[in-house]
């Protein structure tokens, strides 16, 4: 199949799947007693700097989280506990940091290496249980990010200072701080420096899933379980590298931010990535470059619905149904889409080879 | 041999029937006649077109031409549910029974107006089971009754559905002998009352002691109907196998006394126990082909997956080079040269949805040219498939197409030549060319024969006797778990290999 | 004469008869056990009526969400969105309650989930879009839709606020007049046995949600459905072996769709026992992964509505004892657990499993340790405890059960299964 077909196919199923949750988004408001119009307005609007960079950064933290939900999901292994690997790796990282047992850029490093470790860790109680009791990795990831939650609440307090009405950890020494940079004179927030972590993990992501003998197995498992078996793939040992690194990229998900802009964990750290990862990995349909273009779109619909109320008088709640919406109909699409795109290979195939004259099959 | 038919109107009757599928012919001029109140067997080799026949009788297809007459009337069915109208019931092969729930449950499943799903219905089934002899206990989960009990149930569900002309389709193929006793005195006691039954099965020893009248299909198309009484089970083989010898190999034996592949005292049981394969010792030599022949269900698979090491053995050890590799995974034993073209390729041997070129590093991913250290040699990859679809002759538009778009015979195609890439040492061939054009076939086994002649060891699994004549160096018969013979295929004859397959045993024969 | 044909090996435990005898004796020791705990530690509470009234306000909606998974997953589809169509429930109950009264709140709530049910059903069913997925995408989109209609609802409504409705009415409650007194002082005594029987029986007779009751007719009204009438047979066929059923003419696709919008009107309504029973409306995030414990009940009850009720208990009893008496009973229940998997661990042991006899032991030992060195649990730990259990509950159980034979997998008109 051609190559312009075949991308035109990729991109109709999220192309679909946005102006259809855009049409539901725009009922919804209506039904409400809100004004579209004001809705898209608002919307469309092109950002300013300021929110640009905001998008930029958000993307880039929505990528990683991504990232670590595709990596499971490439293999029919459901990590929705990437929320809760964020949360023990970022606190653990936050309270390794500040000890600094190691100085400048070289804490940072560890640091980073330390997270990684914590969310592998966190996710690897999951894999455990799977593999041993084969207690199903939804639900029991659902549970962990649960008691993730009151168990780093604990941590914190026994850790943790008060500041204001925060508890935090203490701050990273300033020696490990990573610069933002500035991409515009008047925006008043940075890029996060940490940005092209996100990048690298991106690229890591791709190289090991096309390039290296265990992306190989990793997407053979998803595809076809019993044809892996057949060819050597060992099923439980795949089952646990897979959520390991799953959750130690979810462990950089707080990285960016942390050496940015906080400089410590807080109680009142931003919650939700995890989710809105899982939602990005499934518009983004697990590739690399599609989890960063739903990354980019979340992050817009995010950014640009925050003066929704101010200015169109609706609720910024709204970007959740627009975003939910998007997820539900972008994976119905790409089931059509594959579908058919079965049929019209398979027609391709046939055209192409027109059986010359009559070649009698062995009947089996 | 005489013909078999009466004055009575037969219970059906097949005249002329023909179907065909793309490329291939499956029936043509089919006629049979069965008479009401008998049993009637079909036999034939597998492709020889039986369960097609069964198919279009049962409303599932649709014949090309002919026509088909139940109790006298001519008949156009367009579904099973015509069938059953017409009190024409199936018993599939594979069963259609849901274990968790009970032989109840299964039974009114879909007719639950009939008896209702409460007391009426079990009463009507205890009838039923009673009056046949089932010894059936309507509140028995099916998961806990054994394959013949199963197979009652099977029954049982289209006499609950008024059938008085039943079909069964190869019933004893998963039957141990008590089972089959057991099932033919069901069968008689369902004749006596009425019933008639149309029997297919290639197990001619089990047909002739329960069958009234049998008709022989082969190559799609019916060689004749004879009584069991008029024709002694050689003839019976060779009109089922045919006069035509296949020329064996006259080339220089390859064989020589290296042992690649030793297996002793190999016993499988599966998931619930039952003893599989036992006492499986074989010896394959470098240069050497040994084919098992044997109608499929009777151990080949497990003999293969345990070879392969997709399935753990509950005695016994398997030697690769004199090495015990009875603990190996799949994979290690990939690695030390071992090539598996699998029976399913569907569900074994391809990644449906991926391109062909990543098929190529399938069961190849720790070695070159697909693999080097721990990256994916894409170029490597892309290369070596172009190969093999050169080859192999593997008709497909490109490298980059998806497997699940390639015609089964072009998919195996690419299985075997992937397969013998890497210069395996041992090539565990399960039904290689199953699906593939009689040309392609023919290069396959070229393949085959230049590389025994290399030093290949091959374990060929095959139901096709050609084939396991055309290239074995010696063959074995494997029956119900066992190996039973042992014949060198130059000097083997079709009816030998037949009867041995089939249980029979012929007078004065060589083990 | 038949010749019997040799029996399967797999000898499985016959389910009705000898079953249901199991169950009593686990529930006469589970009471004794909890009695003599009681005197022992001297927490009162965990076999207060007040507790056990709470255990079941607290098991009720798991049991209803639970109950929709059963629904959902006999007929063969997994429905992880039950979360999504809870909350959808709740706002159901919020809006419809304060505007119309507890009964239309009540269909209101079934209906809201009903529809997150739908959806589920299209995307799964009609598309064939992996089960799992699409129950995420239902929770994304659900978890949106409640928080802004919560706002674009009960803003200014008088206690009301963007993320919670004003206060609403309660479903009424009845009570068996000198019965309710009766076991009320009987409980009073303290008695070993004796008492803890009372206070058992004191929560049937005495304040019992009619909301209860309704739930309650939901789910033994199941598995009477389920297991009794054509519809039942059919749907759990579906669930068991779809390609027979289709070989003999059942709709799969129409029972399967039916289920899973069912499923989501029972995960609705038990977000309306929570809004209402429960607590006094509708509050952004009270479901608190509620559709998640309700599957693990429905896991543990091995989908059947009597095993669902009971893990439900399970469930609600450890939550009510945490919120009555947050450390002190849940450091009584420590003992009980830890004692509980040290006799599990001896019990894998006589069966030889030394790997689950080792881990249950080590598990049990930093229990009973934990509870040894400590008076109390602190706060955030017993947080925790409704998640603990489920992940104990699935561990423990995951092994023995047998679900639905063709549950989860997609299922297309035509392909043989």
């Amino acid at each position: 199949m051609k190559t312009l077909q075949r991308a035109g196919l990729a991109l109709a199923a999220p192309v679909l799947a946005l102006v259809v949750a855009g049409i539901i988004t725009s009922l919804v408001l209506v039904a409400a007693g809100d004004d579209p119009a004001a809705f898209w307005e608002t919307m469309l609007a092109w950002p300013e700097n300021r929110s640009l960079v905001n998008i930029i950064n958000e993307a880039s933290v929505l990528y990683l989280s991504g990232l670590a939900a595709a990596i499971g999901f490439r293999m029919n292994l459901f990590n929705i506990g990437v929320e809760g690997q964020y949360r023990v790796a970022t606190f653990v990282a936050a309270y390794f940091a500040a000890q600094a047992f190691l100085p400048g850029y070289l804490n940072t490093v560890a640091t980073i290496l330390v997270a990684m470790l914590a969310g592998a860790a966190w996710a690897g109680i999951a894999a455990l249980l799977r593999v041993t009791r084969g207690v199903s990795e939804v639900i029991s990831t659902i549970m962990l990010n649960a008691i993730a939650v009151s168990l780093v609440a604990y941590l914190l307090r026994k850790v943790g200072s008060r500041e204001g009405q925060t508890i935090v950890t203490d701050t990273v020494p300033q020696s490990g701080w990573i610069p933002g940079i500035s991409l515009f004179r008047d925006s008043v927030t940075d890029m996060y420096g940490l940005v092209f972590l996100a990048v690298l993990a991106g690229i890591g992501f791709s190289v090991l899933l096309n390039r290296t003998r265990f992306g190989f197995d990793l997407r053979a498992t998803g595809h076809s379980e019993s044809a892996a078996v057949a060819s050597g793939v060992d099923v439980k040992r795949m089952v646990i590298y897979s959520m390991l690194l799953s959750g130690a990229v979810a462990g950089l998900i707080g990285m960016p931010n942390l050496f940015g802009v906080s400089h410590n964990y807080g109680s009142t750290i931003q919650t939700g990535i995890g989710f809105a990862g899982i939602a990005v990995a499934l518009l983004g349909r697990n590739h690399p470059l599609g989890i960063a273009a739903g990354a980019l779109i979340f992050a817009y619909l995010s950014e640009q619905a925050n003066p929704l109320g101010i200015l169109a008088g609706i609720s910024p709640e709204i970007i959740a149904v627009t975003q939910g919406v998007v997820v539900l109909c972008v994976v119905i699409a790409y089931e059509v889409v594959r579908r058919y795109r079965n049929k019209l290979e398979q027609r391709a195939v046939a055209e192409a080879l027109e059986a010359p004259g009559p070649s009698k099959e062995v009947t089996a | 041999m005489t013909d078999t038919t009466t004055t009575a109107a037969a219970a059906v009757s097949v005249r002329g029937v023909g179907k065909r599928f793309p490329g291939v012919v499956a029936n043509h001029d089919v006629t049979l006649e069965v008479r009401p109140g008998t049993v009637h067997a079909l036999v034939g080799e597998n492709g020889a077109g039986k369960s097609t026949l069964m198919k279009i009788l049962y409303g599932v297809q649709k014949p090309d031409e002919g026509e088909i007459l139940v109790g006298g009337e001519t008949v156009h069915f367009s579904s099973p549910s015509d069938a059953i109208k017409h009190g024409i019931g199936m018993v599939f092969q594979h069963f259609q029974l849901a274990d968790n729930l009970t032989v109840l449950e299964n039974v009114v499943l879909g007719a639950e107006k009939l008896h209702g799903i409460g007391d009426a219905a079990r009463t009507e089934i205890r009838r039923i089971s009673d009056a046949y002899g089932f010894g059936l206990d309507p509140d028995e989960l099916v998961e806990d009754l054994g394959v013949g009990e199963r197979q009652r149930v099977e029954i049982l569900k289209v006499l609950y559905r008024g059938a008085k002309i039943i079909i069964l389709d190869e019933p004893t193929a998963v039957l141990v002998p008590q089972e089959v006793d057991a099932l033919f005195e069901n069968l008689r006691e369902l004749k006596s009352q009425g019933n008639t039954l149309l029997f297919i099965s290639h197990k001619l020893d089990e047909v002739r002691a329960i069958a009234d009248d049998i008709t022989v299909l082969r190559r799609g198309t019916t060689v004749t109907s004879v009584k069991p009484a008029e024709v002694t089970q050689h003839q019976l083989a060779e009109l089922m196998v045919g006069e035509e010898l296949p020329s064996p190999s006259t080339a220089e034996s390859t064989v020589t006394d290296r042992e690649v592949l030793e297996v002793r005292d190999l016993q499988v049981d599966d998931a619930q126990g039952r003893t599989v394969l036992s006492d499986i010792n074989l010896t394959i030599h470098a240069g050497e082909v040994l084919g098992i022949a044997g109608v499929e269900g009777n151990g080949q698979t497990e003999l293969v997956e345990a070879v392969v090491g997709m399935v753990r053995p509950t005695r016994g050890v398997v030697e690769l080079s004199d090495q015990d590799v009875t603990s190996w995974g799949t994979r290690q034993r990939r690695e030390s040269g071992v090539g598996y073209i699998p029976e399913d390729r569907h569900r074994h041997g391809l990644l449906l949805d991926a391109p062909l070129w990543e098929n190529r590093i399938l069961g190849h991913q720790t070695r070159k040219p697909s693999v080097k250290g721990g990256w994916v040699d894409k170029a490597g990859a892309r290369i070596d498939a172009q190969r093999i679809v050169h080859e192999y002759d593997v008709r497909t538009p490109g490298i980059d197409t998806t497997a699940r778009a390639l015609s089964g015979g072009n998919q195996q195609k690419f299985i075997v030549g992937r397969e013998m890439s890497g210069d395996p040492k041992l090539l565990i061939a399960s039904h290689p060319t199953r699906g593939v054009d009689v040309g392609a076939q023919a290069a396959i086994w070229d393949h085959i024969r230049e590389a025994r002649r290399r030093g290949l060891a091959v374990l060929l699994i095959s139901a096709d006797l050609d084939e396991l004549i055309g290239l074995s160096d010696s063959l074995k018969v494997i029956l119900r778990g066992r190996i039973v013979a042992d014949y060198d295929p130059q000097t083997v004859t079709p009816q030998q290999l037949g009867a041995a397959m089939t249980g029979a045993k012929t007078a004065g024969e060589e083990a | 004469m038949t010749v019997s044909a040799p029996e399967s090996s797999a000898a499985l435990v016959k389910p009705t008869a000898a079953r249901s005898y199991r169950i009593w004796i686990y529930l006469a020791v589970l009471v004794i056990a909890l009695s003599t705990t009681r005197i022992f530690t001297g927490a009162d509470d965990i076999t207060s009526s007040g507790t056990l009234r709470a255990a079941v306000i607290a098991a009720i909606p798991i049991a209803l969400a639970g109950l929709g998974g059963l629904w959902s997953e006999r007929a063969g589809v997994v429905n992880i969105g039950l979360e999504g169509m809870m909350i959808l429930g709740t706002l159901g109950a919020g809006y419809f309650t304060y505007h119309y009264g507890v009964w239309v709140g009540l269909l209101g709530a079934a209906v809201f989930g009903a529809v997150g049910g739908a959806l589920h059903a299209l995307a799964t069913v009609t598309f064939g879009v992996d089960h799992i997925v699409s129950g995420v995408a239902i929770n994304i989109i659900a978890l949106g839709v409640a928080s802004f209609l919560a706002e674009a609802l009960f803003t200014g409504l008088p206690g009301g606020g963007p993320t919670q409705s004003p206060s609403l009415d309660r479903p009424p409650t009845i009570s068996v007049p000198g019965l309710s007194g009766w076991t009320e002082s009987l409980e009073d005594k303290g008695w070993f046995l004796v008492s803890d029987l009372a206070a058992l029986l004191n929560v049937v007779v005495s304040q019992l949600s009619l909301f209860t009751l309704v739930a309650l007719v939901l789910i033994f009204g199941t598995g009477w459905l389920l297991w009794r009438t054509p519809f039942g047979l059919r749907l759990r066929s579906c669930g068991e072996s779809p390609s027979a059923a289709e070989t003999l003419g059942v709709n799969v696709y129409r029972y399967k769709f039916v289920a899973v919008t069912m499923s989501g009107a029972l995960a609705g309504m038990g977000g309306a026992f929570l809004a209402l029973v429960a607590s006094s409306g509708y509050q952004n995030g009270q479901t608190g992964g509620r559709g998640y414990i309700g599957l693990a009940a429905m896991i543990f009850g091995n989908w059947r509505p009597t095993g669902l009720l009971t893990g439900s208990l399970i469930f609600g009893y450890t939550d009510a004892a945490r919120l009555r008496s947050g450390g002190e009973s849940v450091h009584a229940l420590l003992l009980i657990l830890s004692v509980a998997l040290l006799a599990i661990a001896v019990w894998q042991l006589v069966r030889g499993a030394r790997l689950a006899a080792v881990l249950a032991a080590l598990v049990g030992g930093l229990g009973l340790t934990w509870y040894l060195r400590t008076d109390t649990i602190p706060g955030d730990f017993t947080q925790m405890t409704p998640y603990v259990m489920t992940l104990l509950v699935l561990a423990l159980a995951s092994q023995q059960l047998r679900m639905p034979a063709a549950d989860g997998q997609r299922y297309r008109r035509g392909e043989a299964g």
